[in-house]
Order: C-alpha cells, then sequence, then structure tokens
C-alpha cells in the first residue's frame, strides 16, 4: 500500500519520521486509522515546503528559504515563496504544508493592513507575533485540527536581533538561530560552530554560513531546491531579496572511482 | 467515500488491473489528463476525455472543461461528484456575484471561491482543479488549486492522474508569450503523450481557448479525435 | 424644514403627509453643521480636503482626524457627526476585509459604496434606530478602472462624482469646484486646488481655527490611499494662503 497515498491517519504520532521535518504524501507508509476501528480528522500534509533557517547577527537577523513545493516526492510548484514580510521589522517564514500557510499569511495580511490603516506608526512587534502564533497554532492543535507548520519569527524587537520558532502544536521558543525540518539536523550544527567564539557574527559572516546551509541542505534534503528566497532584518529595514539560485559544487563526484 | 488514493485505483488490483470486476463498487472518478497554458493574448485548456470507475470507461466521450462563467473555466480532476458539486457552487456564487458586481467576475476571484471551499473541506473532498480564464484585469490567467486547498497562479498547468507522465514534456516545451496556434498544438501534444502513457486518459483530446473574444459568445472548442492522434514510439 | 413639531418626525420609520421621513433630514442638517469635505478626481487620482474645525484651543492638534483609511487602496472622508462616522469607518474596513478573505482580491469601491449605503439606509428605516448623522466620502484608484469618487448621505443616497462638497460651505465649495476643469488635471494640481477650497470656504468669523487634512490616492501613489506629504501638504496650504491674500487684494481694491 505504498503507491501515491494513503490519505488518513493519525496527525500526531510524529515517531514514525525521524527526521521531523514534512515529508509528503508518499513519506508515510502505515495503516489508515479507519483499519483499526476508529477515524481521526488531522490531515495529511500535501504540498510541502522544506526547512526555513534563521541566523541573528551584529544588527540584525537573516532569513532563508527555498522555493520548492513537494507533492510527496514530486517537485511540483517552483515558485513557492514562503518568506513574508510582515513590517519593517518582522519577516517570518514557515515551513510544512503550504496551503495551511497561504491561510495563516491571509490572516497576517489583513492584520497588517488593519494596523497600516489605522495609520499611527504603530506596527506589531517579532514577539508579539510570536505569542500571537503559538495561541494560534496551540488552538487548533486542541481541536484536533493542526495548522501543519513550523513558522519561524526573525526581526528586531526594540533593536534587538530576535529569532522565535512555532510548531503545529502551538509549542514555541526563542534562540538565537533557528533551523526547522531537515535544516534542524544539517544547519544548526554550522550555525552553532558559526557563533561559537562570536556570539553575534557580522552580517557578511552570517549570510555566508546561511548559504552554505542551503547549499549543505540542497545536498542531503532530498525535498530541497536549488532556487531561494533571502531575507534580512536590519537597520535598513526587512528586505527579501530577488530569487537567487545555489552553486553547487559537484567536483568531489570526479573522485569517486567508478570501476 | 470516494478517496483513498490520490490518484489511482481503489485497492491493489485495481491499480495493476489485475481485477476486472473491480467496476462493480468503485466510484466514478476522472481519472485525467488536464493541461491549461497562458498564451499571448489568453489561455488554452485542455482534457482527455475518459471517466472511469476502476478499469471500466464509464464515458468515452466525457467532457472536462466545465463552465463556470462565459470567461471562467474549470479543469477537473478526482472524484467526478465532488468536481462537478464544487463547480456548480462556484458557478452559482460567481454568477450572484457579477450581478452585484454588474461586471464579469475576475479570474482570481473564482479560483478564491475554489480555493476556499477544498481548503475548508480537504478532509471531506477529493478535488485538483485548474482554473483558467480571461478578465480585463489581468487577461489570460491559470490558477492551480490542487488537494489540499493551495492556490496557485501558474503560466502552465498539468493535472490528473496523466500529468505525471508528462512533466518533462511542458518542463522543456513550454514557452512564455506563445500564439494561439502553438499553444493549441502545445497542448494537444501534452495530452496525446498522457493518453499514451496513462491508462485512466484517453478517448479524445479536448481543447478550449479562452481569450477576450470569449466573453459575450460560446468558448471556442476543438476536438482532435482519438483515430487522427499520432503514434509514438512503440518499441 | 417648516413642518416641524406637526408629530411626524419622531421616528424614522414613519413618513409625514407630504411624503417626508423628517429624521432623515434632520440627519442632514446634522452634516450641513460640520467642517466642509470636498473631494476631488483628476485624470490620474483622487483628492480628499477637510476643514476640521477646532472648538477649542485646549485640543491637541492631530487628533479626531476626519480623514481614513477603509482598506490600503480606499479612502474615506466624513462629515458629520464623528462618532457616527467613525462607526461607517469600521463598518467599511469589515467590507473590505470580508472581501478579501472571500474573493482574495481588493473590494472594488462601487462595491463598498453599494454595501455601505445600503448599511446606511438600513439605519433610516426602524423606529428604534436613528439615521446616522454624517456623509462619506470614499475614494480609490486602480489601474483599469482609474480614479473613482463617491459620496454617501444619510438618507443612503448615492453618487459617483468628479467633484463633490459637503458640510457647512458646500455651496460655496461647489461654486469653486465648478469653476475647475477636473477631467483634464493632475493630481498635483488637486491637492493645492483642494486646499485653496477649503481655505476660501473657511468662515473666519463664525468657526475661528481650523485644521486642513489632505489625503490623495493615485497613479503617483501606486494606488495606495495616503495623507499626502509633509512637503506636499506645505506647498498645497502656501498656495491656498496666496491665493486667498490674492482674493483679499482684489477686494480691498474693489471697495
Amino acid at each position: 500500500m505504498n503507491f501515491y497515498g494513503g490519505t488518513i491517519h493519525n496527525g500526531f504520532n510524529d515517531s514514525r519520521n525521524s527526521f521531523g521535518g514534512f515529508r509528503g504524501v508518499d513519506d508515510y507508509n502505515f495503516q489508515p486509522d479507519i483499519d483499526r476501528g476508529f477515524i481521526t480528522r488531522a490531515h495529511t500534509p500535501l504540498t510541502t515546503v522544506t526547512s526555513v533557517l534563521a541566523l541573528s547577527y551584529e544588527g540584525g537577523v537573516v532569513m532563508a528559504a527555498d522555493l520548492v513545493g513537494s507533492y510527496g516526492s514530486l517537485m511540483r510548484f517552483k515558485n513557492c515563496p514562503r518568506i513574508m514580510r510582515v513590517n519593517a521589522n518582522v519577516v517570518i517564514g514557515a515551513s510544512g504544508d503550504y496551503a495551511d500557510f497561504q491561510y495563516l499569511q491571509q490572516i497576517i495580511k489583513q492584520k497588517i493592513i488593519e494596523e497600516e490603516c489605522l495609520d499611527d506608526g504603530i506596527s506589531i512587534k517579532p514577539r508579539a507575533l510570536f505569542c500571537w502564533l503559538t495561541r494560534v497554532l496551540y488552538q487548533r492543535r486542541s481541536k484536533f485540527d493542526p495548522l501543519w507548520n513550523t513558522f519561524v519569527i526573525a526581526g528586531l524587537q526594540d533593536g534587538q536581533p530576535y529569532i522565535s520558532c512555532v510548531d503545529k502544536l502551538g509549542t514555541g521558543y526563542e534562540d538565537k538561530q533557528v533551523a526547522t525540518g531537515f535544516g534542524s539536523h544539517l544547519a544548526t550544527p554550522l550555525f552553532r560552530e558559526a557563533v561559537e567564539n562570536k556570539p553575534l557574527p557580522s552580517k557578511e559572516e552570517a549570510i555566508a554560513v546561511v548559504k552554505k546551509s542551503l547549499e549543505i541542505l540542497f545536498y542531503r534534503d532530498a525535498r530541497s531546491f536549488d532556487k531561494y528566497l533571502l531575507a534580512t532584518v536590519d537597520s535598513n529595514g526587512a528586505v527579501i531579496e530577488e530569487p537567487q539560485l545555489i552553486k553547487p559544487d559537484w567536483s568531489l563526484a570526479a573522485l569517486t572511482e567508478c570501476p | 467515500m470516494a478517496m483513498m488514493d490520490v490518484q489511482s485505483g481503489d485497492s491493489f488490483e485495481s491499480f495493476t488491473g489485475l481485477d476486472a470486476n473491480d467496476w462493480l463498487n468503485a466510484s466514478v472518478r476522472t481519472g485525467t489528463t488536464l493541461m491549461a497554458a497562458e498564451y499571448d493574448g489568453g489561455v488554452v485548456i485542455a482534457a482527455d476525455s475518459r471517466t472511469t470507475m476502476g478499469s471500466y470507461v464509464a464515458n468515452r466521450v466525457t467532457n472536462k472543461l466545465y463552465k463556470i462563467t462565459n470567461n471562467i473555466y474549470s479543469c477537473r480532476s478526482g472524484s467526478a461528484a465532488d468536481t462537478q458539486a464544487i463547480s456548480d457552487i462556484v458557478s452559482y456564487h460567481l454568477g450572484f456575484h457579477s450581478i452585484e458586481m454588474g461586471e464579469m467576475p475576475l479570474v482570481e476571484t473564482a479560483a478564491n471561491i475554489f480555493r476556499e471551499i477544498i481548503y475548508n473541506y480537504r478532509e471531506s473532498l477529493m478535488a485538483g482543479i485548474i482554473v483558467a480564464g480571461w478578465d480585463n484585469r489581468k487577461g489570460g490567467q491559470v490558477y492551480m488549486v490542487p488537494l489540499g486547498g493551495m492556490i496557485m497562479r501558474q503560466k502552465v498547468a498539468i493535472g490528473g492522474s496523466g500529468s505525471t507522465y508528462i512533466y518533462g514534456y511542458i518542463d522543456q516545451e513550454y514557452k512564455e508569450g506563445m500564439t494561439k496556434e502553438e499553444c493549441i498544438n502545445f497542448c494537444k501534444r501534452g495530452i496525446e503523450l498522457a493518453i499514451t502513457r496513462d491508462g485512466s486518459s484517453g478517448g479524445v483530446a479536448r481543447i478550449g481557448i479562452i481569450n477576450k473574444d470569449s466573453l459575450n459568445e460560446k468558448m471556442e472548442r476543438r476536438t482532435f479525435t482519438g483515430d487522427l492522434h499520432p503514434r509514438f514510439y512503440e518499441g | 424644514m417648516s413642518s416641524i413639531g406637526t408629530g411626524y418626525d419622531l421616528s424614522a420609520s414613519q413618513f409625514s403627509p407630504d411624503g417626508r421621513v423628517f429624521q432623515v433630514e434632520y440627519a442632514q442638517k446634522a452634516v450641513e453643521n460640520s467642517g466642509t469635505v470636498v473631494g476631488l478626481r483628476g485624470t490620474d487620482g483622487v483628492v480628499l480636503a477637510v476643514e476640521k474645525l477646532i472648538t477649542s484651543k485646549l485640543y491637541e492638534p492631530g487628533t479626531n482626524t476626519r480623514i481614513f483609511n477603509v482598506d490600503t487602496h480606499i479612502g474615506m472622508a466624513v462629515s458629520g457627526l464623528i462618532s457616527d462616522a467613525r462607526q461607517l469607518v469600521e463598518n467599511a474596513k469589515t467590507e473590505a476585509s470580508n472581501y478579501r478573505s472571500q474573493y482574495g482580491n481588493n473590494i472594488p469601491l462601487k462595491y463598498l459604496n453599494d454595501r455601505v449605503s445600503m448599511y446606511m439606509h438600513a439605519y433610516t428605516l426602524y423606529s428604534a434606530i436613528r439615521p446616522y448623522g454624517c456623509s462619506v466620502l470614499v475614494s480609490s484608484w486602480d489601474e483599469v478602472d482609474g480614479p473613482s469618487l463617491y459620496m454617501m448621505d444619510p438618507s443612503g443616497v448615492s453618487y459617483g462624482y468628479y467633484g463633490c462638497a459637503v458640510g457647512k460651505a458646500k455651496q460655496a465649495a461647489k461654486t469653486e469646484i465648478e469653476k475647475l476643469k477636473l477631467h483634464d488635471m493632475k493630481i498635483e494640481d488637486l491637492v493645492k486646488e483642494a486646499a485653496k477650497i477649503i481655505y476660501l470656504v473657511h468662515d473666519e468669523l463664525k468657526d475661528k481655527q481650523f485644521e486642513l487634512e489632505l489625503s490623495w490616492i493615485g497613479k503617483n501613489t501606486n494606488g495606495l490611499h495616503q495623507r499626502v506629504p509633509l512637503k506636499v501638504f506645505q506647498d498645497a496650504e502656501k498656495y491656498a494662503k496666496a491665493a486667498m491674500e490674492e482674493d483679499s487684494d482684489s477686494n480691498s481694491e474693489d471697495m
């Protein structure tokens, strides 16, 4: 029963997926709960997006995420932007189910519009958005209908670099660097190495580490893509750059002896 | 419930075609190939014409290009019942909406109503829909609304079980700014290629062209019958 | 308004024998006591201008503004009871928000105008409630439809306009607007003219102080409704004041 997709399953048992990421439809291989005599409502992510990386630097933060929307192992959508500019101080990035992300993006967009309409110069800060997200996601998991995403919130909180993360259960934490999904295995070690001797790297150093991590993820995450968005938030405001390409290094291939 | 597998039959037997009697209790589904592509001035939509119940062809001349309004069509894949019901709801909704607004509905609006329904009822619906049309704001547009209820505007979109066989074809052959005839040929060939590899797609290639001329009259349609399909390498 | 006190003016749900709804007319009176609001629509955008009357020197400047953003692409200027007006702004915001969440794109101004005026009209039908004591102007611009401007009044009636005025000096303002060649004016000129009209029609003897409010939306603002930038505001004010000087000079010469 592992041809294209079982659709019904228990949403909370994540242990089958040791990477804790969002593998799409065909990566799950288990009995539908209906066979076990009960029905669950929690859904399977269908179009999925992979890791989000975020790292703080002296005076700001950088965030990056690739642009592919996977449908199982099919790279179905090659332009799925998932870093959203909230205001001059905040960006958020999402991994997981793309439809759920779009749903929440709509809600956040409306929040921003309402804020801008008031025209009082007050705009939401990253920690407030983080707190709000934990409530929304926790409320949905409590209805047994979670939004299947991990969100990363990055920006400036009262001038200081700020990064936090909320998962589909509403669990959240703040840290100097965050990587979701596959990135939590492959990118966080690189991030930690980078900040080992220098808690806040320079902007250039931080961007270099993030780009290197994207490259590593491109080699090792089968749901990743070489086209990505990179955003920075600092005194210049929140800027999402035009899509960029990873420059992979395949010189290793020549070293492999092929009989 | 007409939803077990995303795109194939209902069981291993039906998937492999071992059970010739699977249709006795199979639901009607549009195992399908769909295409929609923007060209310079409008959109071309295309589909095969096979409807199956398991491995039985319930209808060999189906029309899968479903009219929503004069300027908007949906290409349906998944459960025939679900997609038809959704399309009818959207059609009704937009009919009312366009009277209220006093103008033709936007393709984007139509696509968003589809998205809303498919997203909110994602647990119970089996519907993957391509919404295509023309309006005076953004011209020819194609929106993909797949199973999970996301929405994505694309220059070219394919859907249905047969689409998996032609990703390579569209990646290689689609060009922006094609002429109408080039785009028609591009879509026609896509459907034909899928029909030759996908057992759930078959029959004729139906094609529709939507542009600024489609607003008041019937959509221009072309049908390429099965006996005239080209033959590809069969070795 | 001669038949006040004949008993037919106590409820909005009752006609007078000669076919009038007095409560609605009284609501319109409330608007006529308010500061003047002007809307001008040119080739590439719409300008809204408000004469915000200051009834006490003790008030902080910049409060109780009368120009609002309903959505990023829609502006609203109000005349009449400010608290009533704010409720209408809230209603319009909700309409715009619902439209976006349902259809995934911006609400067209024509439709918003229909909805809000329908809402205002509903308040002229029942005995338990009173009509809105305000008139509102709404403005928008987009690439396909170009600029649009509507005005709604307490009865729930609304029209689309090239230029309109409401409030205390609406007659004088309308006379001034009619002198303009709106159909070939650019938004930059509209701002100045709108400021000039507000200054011109302001009655210094009756209302001592006022604050000018100016907003625009058009091609130049990328279809976003915003208060005009400080520089533009100052230029417009300077232009208005200069025009006033000229006006009073020529007046004194006449004498």
